[in-house]
């Protein structure tokens, strides 16, 4: 019968040779194999002492950006939240009152923010939902933690600090990435 | 025996002891470093400078593991199972010419603990007596994967000794002694057994590895199907007395092997030097021996999958005793041949 695929393969139970039956030459060939393996440089990247150089556009811990002015881009609209594939983020909205227009830009404003890293899966489409810039993904790595709740990021870890800024111009260049 | 010679044999004894306990130790070490350089990986490198203190931090930690001993087993055969097993690997390296003589303090010291005339036979005996260790730890687990792997091995090493004696049978028609410093002084310079016996050292070199129940004969242990076979119910430092007696016996046996076929301390070239230069050479030369055969039993164990059961039995009766049958009667005919008997 004319085969279909290129994946057929005949097979046969032709008794062994004497040379396969003593095993050397299969022991030897074996051996040489390993061999070749143990001479081979290592590729393990011994973690503390050096780290793995990431892509220009890596996808970590999301930041949520502040303005020249240090206020909030977030206006709460929702946009992040109803892209997420991973129901990861919520988040209440209230409106700015007077004195405080040195925090927020817009009158509306995200009173809490929560991403749940546990469901996160850094696809990264809430920044690409964004319309107002607000929130990015960065090339930090999400620590671990010992108990779930503490994946549950809110606004005191995703806000970005005032005098310590997060940089996420690498993430803006999608050309080919510079250091291979 | 004057005082001297009492001294110089305890400090030999006790060298012996201490150097055979540290290469087993760093055996372990090599033969973990051996495996991920196999297997592309680093292997242990956070304890010390390339992880050179490793046995240290295994040693501490097999110490510091509960010392378990199940509720239905024998306690006092658990407890002397892992003590016999020690015992019959240690006392095995008595026997070895570990180099030519040595003069210290006008002192000619022989490197020897014990010359017996019959060095090859109690070698032999000795190792016959390692297998009640097993035997008996894995009896008084009162487990049945234990009791497998210990039937396991007293078989497997019943069916193995058979060839290993009658190959190591040539050697001794060759240099026409039992004691292993004689047959080690036949095989001056490069005049060594293997040219003469290649088949004999080939049986000896498998029947060690199954004597050792290293891989591909290492059935008596077979994580895969017996959870580590004779040794499952052992924890502790009598776990860690099987392993170590393990890594000595394999220390030992390549000592055997170089002495029986590859010449012992004798290297080419050995006329030049005389005295106290000579006997370190000499050690030096056994040490490397030594050395290059453990790492090719590691390689092996690296590579080759398990043998089957009666694969195993199979190639022991079938192949191996009947190969050193023909080449024993071969060899005798052969002597017979140049002393002119026939």
């Amino acid at each position: 019968m004319e085969s279909l695929t290129n994946r057929k393969k005949v097979v046969s139970d032709k008794p062994m040779t004497f040379l396969e039956k003593i095993y050397i030459p299969a022991i030897v060939g074996g051996m040489m194999t390993t061999m070749k393996h143990m001479l081979r440089p290592r590729k393990t990247i011994k973690y503390p002492e050096e780290t793995r150089v990431f892509a220009p556009v890596y996808r970590g811990q999301h930041v949520l950006k502040r303005d020249e002015q240090g206020r909030e881009n977030c206006t709460a609209c929702g946009l992040c939240a109803v892209a997420c594939p991973a129901e990861a983020i919520t988040m209440t909205s209230a409106e700015r009152v007077k004195g405080e227009e040195h925090l927020y830009r817009e009158e509306k404003y995200a009173s809490s923010y929560e991403i749940n890293m546990l469901r996160c899966i850094f696809c990264g489409l809430c920044e690409e939902a964004c319309p107002k810039e607000a929130i990015f993904l960065t090339d930090r790595i999400v620590t671990t933690e010992f108990e779930r709740d503490e994946f549950i990021y809110a606004k005191d870890k995703l806000v970005e600090a005032i005098d310590d800024r997060i940089d996420i111009t690498k993430r803006q260049f999608t050309g080919k990435r510079t250091d291979k | 025996m004057d005082t001297g010679m009492l001294i110089e044999k305890s400090v030999l004894v006790i060298l012996l002891f201490l150097i055979s306990l540290g290469v087993a130790a760093y055996q372990t070490y090599f033969e973990r470093k051996l495996a991920a350089w196999i297997q592309d990986r680093v292997g242990p490198d956070r304890a010390g400078p390339f992880g050179i203190l490793q046995p240290i931090a295994d040693g501490v930690k097999m110490f510091l593991k509960e010392d378990f001993i199940p509720a239905k087993a024998d306690k006092w055969l658990f407890i002397i199972g892992p003590g016999i097993s020690m015992f019959t690997a240690l006392i095995t390296s008595s026997v070895i010419p570990w180099g030519t003589n040595l003069n210290l303090f006008g002192r000619d010291i022989s490197l020897q603990v014990a010359d017996f005339n019959i060095g090859i036979l109690f070698v032999f005996g000795v190792v016959s007596i390692g297998v009640y260790g097993i035997m008996i730890g894995g009896w008084a687990s009162n487990n049945k994967y234990s009791l497998y792997g210990a039937i396991r091995a007293s078989s497997q090493m019943i069916s193995y000794e058979l060839a290993m004696g009658i190959s190591a049978i040539t050697i001794v028609m060759l240099s026409g002694s039992l004691s292993l410093n004689d047959i080690v002084k036949s095989q001056h310079g490069m005049n060594w057994n293997i040219f003469y016996q290649p088949l004999a050292f080939f049986i000896f070199f498998i029947t060690s590895l199954a004597e050792l129940n290293r891989a591909p004969f290492d059935l008596p242990e077979c994580e895969s199907e017996l959870i580590g076979g004779y040794h499952t119910e052992y924890s502790s430092m009598k776990l860690g007395l099987y392993l170590f007696s393990e890594y000595t016996s394999m220390f030992v046996s390549a000592a055997i092997m170089a002495i029986l076929f590859f010449g012992g301390y004798n290297f080419p070239g050995m006329d030049a030097f005389s005295g106290n230069v000579l006997a370190i050479l000499s050690i030096a030369a056994f040490a490397l021996k030594i050395f290059l055969f453990i790492f090719v039993i590691m390689w092996i164990r690296w590579t080759i999958p398990r043998f089957r059961f009666d694969q195993l039995m199979h190639l022991g009766w079938k192949v191996l005793i009947p190969a050193a049958i023909v080449n024993m009667l071969v060899t005798g005919l052969v002597i017979a041949w140049n002393e002119g008997w026939m």
